[in-house]
């Protein structure tokens, strides 16, 4: 058994294996399942949240490397009804096609904006390095930037 | 009429009624928040369907029955305005709902083909939605006009409220709805004019976007049913490989571990309360393969036979103008070059899963899919049942790109099911099963010849193609004699082929011969968004800028005086070349491309840069398309501009390739997709010119490849004649 804090909420997980990814932890024990999965060897973003703020890539992050005092956020719980910043610029944008990319996307760009509240394109490019197949870049880019004009 | 599809707009519930199972699906949108459950528990009784395209709540909901699937391509929200132009209903009261196959078999197919592939999902169906949306119309407001005792001439109506104009008395569509399905259909369904079009044309949002962005979008790959086990499966990793023997003793006592089975005669799956669990126990089964045909395949050794194809003297002749041997006889100079494209794999960003439940009475699915008639009919036959007690849901897909036009992972989940009555099994792929286990987009090489004259003219051209059919590969019964006409797809003649006659060659020469030496490797091939469009734009529009260049002439010049006859593709060419600023000296390099595919009209214009050591910049490009008529124009943007992320993608980087048999790639490490560092601004002209329906969501692919390499040839003087781009120096040294 072990204790996590999971978008404000303390939540107890058996884990029998501590070297099991944090992704099926959040996604197989939790149920929360807008975290995705679609590498599992942290090349792909789709699985990103949020340990502390910072962006991380949860299918290879151990679940045992976790104390229990972190503060992990999963896109489910970046706003209460979507009004994060980046959350309404890509919908004012339209920006996600099939969208199974977006929840990392979406986490990896609040993560920027924690670090960076106005990064330039090449910040930009270092720090969002997510896949999307379908191929929202562009409009991913314009969104950034619109994101962060906006409050939450 | 009865509402005879238990799509009720409520509770979005299925009952599976062997197990009770119950879980909200149905709903692909909702209009406003998105919220489904919200929207969906707000609307009334159900009324019956005004028709099989139309149902209206008493609370005024649309809910608007979409047959295509969405993977991203925005076909949902599209298809909805279709219906929804014609049904004169208030565009924010609209959401949509699948039909399930099932249905569609118990119907007659009223809602016709489900297939969703070769961008045809609009323009292969848009007739007919309108016609369902318009006859719908017609039925509420003949059954308003019989509530007034009127004559229906004297009824007219807006955003569904339709008004009698002497008294001025209203009714919404939500009153009548009821009335309105037992009115007699109509027999003649006249529908507007594109001049009248209020919907139709409208850069109007996706209904689907408001779920993405907070993570309660469901995909097939995180469905949960009660009492829901998982799978992970591991199929012989070589071409033509079975499974010898496996032993599982090592995996049986693992945490959550109930089952290890042979799959088929290919496959090992473990089953598991957690699919981690039965992933890592799949990890620990012993596996044995026994090889096959295509075991010992390697890419390397095969380029011998493509090479051999390209001068073989056998070939299908796809297009032939003239006289082309005298054209070269008489030639001042003669230009050659080959190319070559290599193995692509999909990569949808979602693994391919799919979800069963098996009983002897039935068998339901529920899975992402572009063609759920096929998955219906994979279904019914992995479960050894009749198609009648099975059924097949569908979820948005997590991306196709043609993958999901084959039902093999819907073949395995119900295989493993049927081994555990009654309980839902879900299947869910690694990336490494994805990359493993693909559908390929075809590996070609090209041998292009040029004759020009004195004067720098072109009299004749030749293009030899080797490779691999697609349809020889998927469904040998389509090719004609032997001959696959799509391997030819943008190069054939108007009239040679009516399957193909959205795929044919725009240029006019004096002299060209056009031909496939098919060599087709062990390697199971797949329609890839683009198709064979993608790889004969590069073999053309590349080996017409290298004519452009030995005739010293200007490549924008020198296509257009081919281009003559087509004046769409010209009109498109000089859009892209003219905004982006085509001859500027600005210190980017240009390189144009041109393409009819899919019945649309594409071109771009690439600027990029080339660094003294060799490093590529794109900075922009400029993408024209005309696809007659354009339904939602920021989602032809959306399209087009995800087309250069796709296709150069592949263009920089994508190759998959075989050694014993097997994929060499694995996963995004070595099959690398682009990201934001290399993505170029893209800015999309949308030139819709009406009186015919292109497709969108393929077209520009074949575009982005050529523009760029001729873009980089303008930069360096040096032609990339073999894809992918990468580890390839740029420049001489
Ligand atoms: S699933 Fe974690 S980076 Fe791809
Ligand atoms: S929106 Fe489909 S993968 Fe990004």
């Amino acid at each position: 058994m072990a204790e996590l804090k999971v978008n404000g909420k303390t939540v107890t997980v058996e884990v029998e294996d501590e070297t099991k990814p944090l992704l099926w932890v959040i996604r197989e024990e939790l149920g929360l399942t807008g975290t995705k999965y679609g590498c599992g060897i942290a090349q792909c973003g789709t699985c990103t949240v949020h340990i502390d703020g910072q962006p991380v890539r949860s299918c290879t992050y151990p679940v045992g490397a976790l104390s229990g005092a972190e503060e992990i956020t999963t896109i489910e719980g970046l706003s209460e009804d979507g009004s994060h910043p980046v959350q309404q610029a890509w919908v004012e944008m339209d920006i996600p096609q099939c969208g199974y990319c977006q929840p990392g996307m979406i986490m990896a760009v609040a993560g920027l904006l924690n670090n960076t509240p106005d990064p330039t394109d090449e910040d930009i490019d270092q720090q969002v390095t997510n896949i999307c197949r379908c191929g929202t870049l562009a409009r991913v880019r314009k969104g950034i930037h619109l994101a962060k004009t906006k409050k939450a | 009429m009865a509402d005879t599809i238990n799509l009720s707009r409520r509770g979005f519930i299925i009952g599976t009624g062997a197990t009770g199972l119950t879980i909200g699906i149905l709903a692909a949108c909702s209009p406003g928040t998105g919220d489904s459950e919200g929207d969906a528990a707000a609307t009334g009784e159900p009324n019956p369907e005004v028709n099989a395209w139309v149902h209206i709540g008493d609370d005024d909901v649309v809910t608007i029955r979409i047959a295509r699937s969405e993977m991203g391509q925005g076909t949902l929200t599209g298809l909805a305005q279709l219906v929804a132009e014609e049904l004169e209903c208030d565009w924010d009261k609209v959401v949509t709902e699948y039909p399930t196959p099932g249905e569609n078999l118990k119907r007659d197919r009223v809602w016709r083909d489900f297939s969703t592939g070769g961008s045809r999902g609009i323009r292969n169906s848009q007739d007919y939605v309108r016609e369902g949306g318009a006859a719908a119309r017609m039925m509420l407001v003949q059954a308003a006009a019989n509530r007034w005792d009127v004559p229906v001439g004297e009824c007219s109506v807006e955003k569904g409220v339709i008004t009698h104009g002497p008294s001025g008395n209203e009714l919404r569509y939500g009153e009548v709805a009821e009335d309105a399905a037992s009115v007699e259909p109509p027999a003649n369904v006249p529908l507007k004019d594109p001049s009248e079009w209020k919907i139709i044309g409208q850069p109007v949002k996706r209904l689907d976007t408001a779920d993405k962005v907070t993570g309660k979008q469901l995909y097939g790959a995180d469905i949960q049913l009660d009492g829901m086990v998982n799978a992970a499966i591991k199929a012989a990793p070589m071409r033509g490989g079975t499974v010898r023997s496996f032993d599982a003793s090592s995996a049986e006592g693992m945490p959550g571990v109930q089952k290890a089975m042979q799959v088929g005669d290919t496959a090992v799956a473990v089953v598991a309360d957690k699919w981690w669990n039965a992933q890592k126990a799949l990890d620990a089964v012993q596996i044995e393969w026994a090889p096959g045909e295509g075991s010992d395949f390697s890419s390397a050794a095969f380029e011998a036979d493509l090479d051999e194809g390209l001068t073989a003297e056998e070939a299908y002749v796809g297009n032939q103008v003239g006289d082309v041997d005298a054209a070269f006889e008489n030639a001042a100079q003669v230009i050659e070059a080959s190319y070559n494209a290599p193995h692509q794999n999909h990569a949808c960003m979602e693994p391919m899963n799919a979800t069963a439940v098996w009983t002897e009475e039935k068998c339901e699915v529920w899975c992402p899919t572009q063609n759920g008639e096929a998955a219906l009919a994979a279904t019914a036959e992995a479960a050894g049942l009749p198609i009648e007690q099975c059924d097949v849901y569908k979820l948005l897909l997590g991306g196709g790109f043609g993958r999901r036009g084959m039902s093999d992972y819907v073949t395995q989940a119900v295989t493993i099911a049927k081994e555990m009555p009654g309980t839902p099994v879900k299947l869910l792929w690694t990336r490494e099963e994805d990359m493993e286990q693909g559908f390929y987009h075809p590996t070609t090489k090209a041998r292009c010849q040029g004759a020009l004259d004195a004067d720098g003219k072109l009299t004749g051209i030749k293009i030899r193609l080797s490779g691999q059919s697609i349809l020889a590969g998927l469904m040998p019964q389509a090719l004609t004699d032997g001959m696959d006409p799509y391997a030819f797809q943008g190069l054939l003649p108007s009239g040679f082929d009516e399957r193909a006659e959205d795929q044919t060659l725009k240029y006019t020469y004096p002299a060209a011969l056009f031909d496939h030496a098919m060599r087709n490797p062990p390697v199971r091939p797949g329609f890839w968004r683009g198709v064979n469009a993608n790889q004969n734009a590069i073999y053309l529009e590349c080996f017409m800028d290298e004519l452009a260049h030995a005739a010293g002439r200007d490549p924008l010049e020198f296509r257009l005086e081919y281009m003559t006859d087509s004046p769409k593709l010209a009109a498109v060419l000089e859009a892209a070349a003219e905004k982006s600023g085509w001859g500027n000296d600005d210190g980017k390099a240009r390189g144009l491309c041109a393409f009819y595919s899919f019945g649309s009209y594409t071109a771009a214009c690439a600027e990029v840069t080339v660094s003294d050591e060799g490093e590529l910049k794109i900075h922009r490009i400029v993408a024209a398309t005309d696809p007659g008529y354009g339904v939602n124009p920021q989602q032809i943007d959306a399209q087009v501009a995800g087309s250069f992320v796709y296709g150069l993608s592949a263009a920089l980087y994508g190759e998959i390739t075989f050694e014993n048999g097997e994929t060499v790639q694995k996963n995004f490490d070595s099959y690398p997709s682009m990201r934001l560092a290399a993505m170029p601004e893209v800015e999309t002209i949308v030139m819709p010119s009406g009186g015919f329906w292109g497709g969108v969501g393929e077209p520009t692919i074949a575009v982005a490849a050529p523009a760029v390499l001729n873009a980089i040839y303008a930069a360096t003087g040096k032609r990339i004649r073999k894809l992918p781009i990468k580890d390839q120096p740029l420049r001489d040294a």
